[in-house]
């Protein structure tokens, strides 16, 4: 991380451990989850180039993997975060390797598609409880300590999520990161160099997916109960939709798009019911036609404008 | 003499839905050679790289490299087997530094391309290496611009460069000159020269002032298939080629000092 990262990411660090006192600790966890989400969903999109327009499967899986292991196998916390993690993974491998041969669009396609499939599934397979969802999934404990409890809960959640956050950004400051830059910005070069690119569009699918699954495990426990609404097309949609709200290729871009929806939807879902739908669209629309580069991004290049005339 | 060429075509064919692009070349490149590759517009030379590289797949025909069949190789093991091209339209990477563009086609050989977990600091060891291929072209005070800013000609170097980290034994480079004033192209010219030293080039060029100059042998495709194959004084000669350079260029081939 550049310094002036790792400084933004220290002082992000003590607000969210001072948050608690001053907001509810629910609506600061919601926020956590589809900030990691969005920045896994960034690694893909932002760092890779790559539109996965399916990633809702990969919360959605998890969240109802997790939430067997916790309430029907009754594994530990930590363990049932981890099936749920790797479970994405794997998915993401099987949808990645099936996605990544194809460009542009079409890789969409292919991710909507495989993402459709699976969710049907998980409308028709018994373990999910439909369109109830899996209900009462215990949080359980750890090191002794009670996760019903909501504070104690809330740290585990700003730990995974600091710890995702940090990985993603090395990832990105990685020699893999390098190559999926180079990726992103020529691919035949890339190819030209010797680079069986596939490849590398597979680990960062499998990193992306997995990392999508931590944030639906996490969101299982927090929530205590898995839904089909997390695997659905809509939330495959909103993730993108934060992303370019934030800025995509920014390092804090998704985390700003993903607080500003979700304290967005909390705060208006009771006020205007299902207008919320059309003001999410009026968001995309202004942000696509007027701010391409997300509100992060537009503050980076709006900044950088106001240095250069200084000097 | 078979074993001076390091690279043969026999009957390389490439149809496009019907449209034949390219026509049952048979392509001898010697060993050490510059060798140039010429014809008009739509002559088929762009194609003949992708076949070569195998980012197309040749309908028919095949390619020896060293002797050995690559025909049905993917174009990222043929880079590794040391073919490395260029391409027409500039192939560098806009948003990495100049520097950075450089490391990443060192950065291979350390193994750690796929490693996540470690700091790209990592890679500064290969920084002395990438600054070496930078002053080659004379880039060394570019090395930390954001790519995107800097002027074509001095992509095009930095495109050559990058391709040298590779240290290929045979590069392909397409138009390496094009769109570059007087100046740019003499400076490619005498870099494409001096780093023939211990390598084979085949290149596409227009500038017949630059295939004059530097280049041992010349084939000149015109509607995909080959016109005519040798050194530039006798192929300039052939009234074959005359006539398919109908117009001003004829004047080029004729008197390539003259532009
Ligand atoms: N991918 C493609 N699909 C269809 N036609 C193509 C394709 N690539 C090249 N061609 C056609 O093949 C011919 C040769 O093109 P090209 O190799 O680019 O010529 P050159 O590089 O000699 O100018 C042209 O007529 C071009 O339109
Ligand atoms: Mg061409």
């Amino acid at each position: 991380m550049s310094r002036r990262v790792t400084i933004a990411y220290l002082v992000g660090l003590v607000l969210l451990l001072l948050a608690p006192t001053l907001i509810y600790p629910i609506l600061v966890m919601k926020v956590l989850c589809f900030a990691l989400f969005a920045c896994a969903f960034n690694l893909l999109l932002g760092y890779t180039g790559l539109l996965s327009f399916g990633h809702a499967v990969f919360l959605g899986t998890a969240g109802y993997v997790t939430g067997h292991a916790l309430k029907v196998w009754e594994l530990p916390t930590l363990v049932g975060l981890l099936a749920g993690t790797v479970a994405a993974a794997a998915l993401g491998w099987v949808i990645g390797s099936l996605a990544i041969r194809r460009q542009g669009i079409y890789f969409a396609m292919v991710t909507l598609a495989l993402a459709q499939m699976v969710f049907f599934f998980f409308l028709q397979a018994p373990f999910t409880g439909g369109e109830d969802g899996l209900q009462g999934v215990p949080r359980g404990t750890l090191f002794g300590l009670d996760l019903a409890n909501d504070i104690n809960l809330y740290y585990l959640v700003v730990a995974i999520f600091a710890a995702s956050f940090w990985l993603i950004q090395r990832t990105i400051h990685s020699p893999f990161g390098q190559i999926l830059k180079a990726i992103r910005e020529n691919e035949p070069r890339a190819i030209s160099l010797g680079y069986d690119v596939a490849k590398y569009k597979l680990l960062a699918f499998v990193l992306s997916a997995g990392l999508a699954g931590l944030a639906g495990a996490t969101k299982t426990l927090v929530f205590k109960f898995a839904t089909l609404t997390d695997a659905h097309w809509h939330t495959s949609g909103e993730v993108v939709l934060m992303t370019l709200l934030g800025g995509m290729g920014t390092v804090f871009g998704p985390l700003v798009g993903a607080t500003i929806i979700v304290t967005l939807q909390n705060e208006l879902a009771d006020k205007v019911g299902s207008l919320v739908t059309v003001i999410m669209g009026a968001i995309f629309v202004i942000c696509v036609l007027a701010f391409r580069r997300g509100i992060v991004g537009e503050s980076l290049a709006l900044y950088k404008r106001m240095i250069g005339q200084k000097i | 003499m078979a074993e001076d060429c390091i690279l043969e075509t026999t009957g390389l064919v490439k149809e496009f839905r019907g449209f034949v692009a390219v026509n049952g070349v048979d392509l001898k490149v010697r060993r050490g050679h510059i060798h140039a590759l010429i014809g008009p517009n739509g002559a088929g030379k762009t194609t003949c790289f992708n076949l070569l590289t195998k980012f197309l797949e040749p309908t028919r025909g095949d390619i020896c490299f060293n002797g050995i069949d690559i025909t049905r190789e993917a174009p990222e093991k043929i880079a590794r087997r040391g073919i490395v091209r260029s391409f027409q339209i500039s192939a560098v990477f806009p948003h990495l530094t100049v520097l950075e563009n450089v490391r990443i086609a060192l950065q291979r050989k350390l193994g750690t391309s796929f490693h996540f977990w470690k700091s790209d600091r990592s890679l500064d060891l290969l920084n002395d290496r990438a600054m070496e291929l930078l002053t080659s072209v004379d880039l060394q005070d570019c090395a930390d611009m954001v790519t995107v800013e800097m002027p074509y000609g001095r992509k095009r170097a930095l495109e050559i460069a990058t391709t040298l980290a590779l240290d290929p034994e045979l590069m392909l480079l397409d138009e390496p000159t094009q769109g570059m004033g007087h100046e740019d192209v003499d400076r490619v010219m005498q870099l494409i020269k001096k780093v023939s030293a211990n390598r084979t080039i085949l290149m596409v060029e227009h500038n017949m002032k630059v295939v004059a100059g530097i280049s041992d042998t010349l084939t000149v495709l015109a509607r995909g298939s080959v016109l005519a194959e040798g050194p530039y004084a006798e192929v300039a000669a052939n009234p074959l080629v005359i006539e398919a350079y109908m117009g001003t260029e004829v004047d080029e081939l004729a008197s390539p000092a003259g532009h």
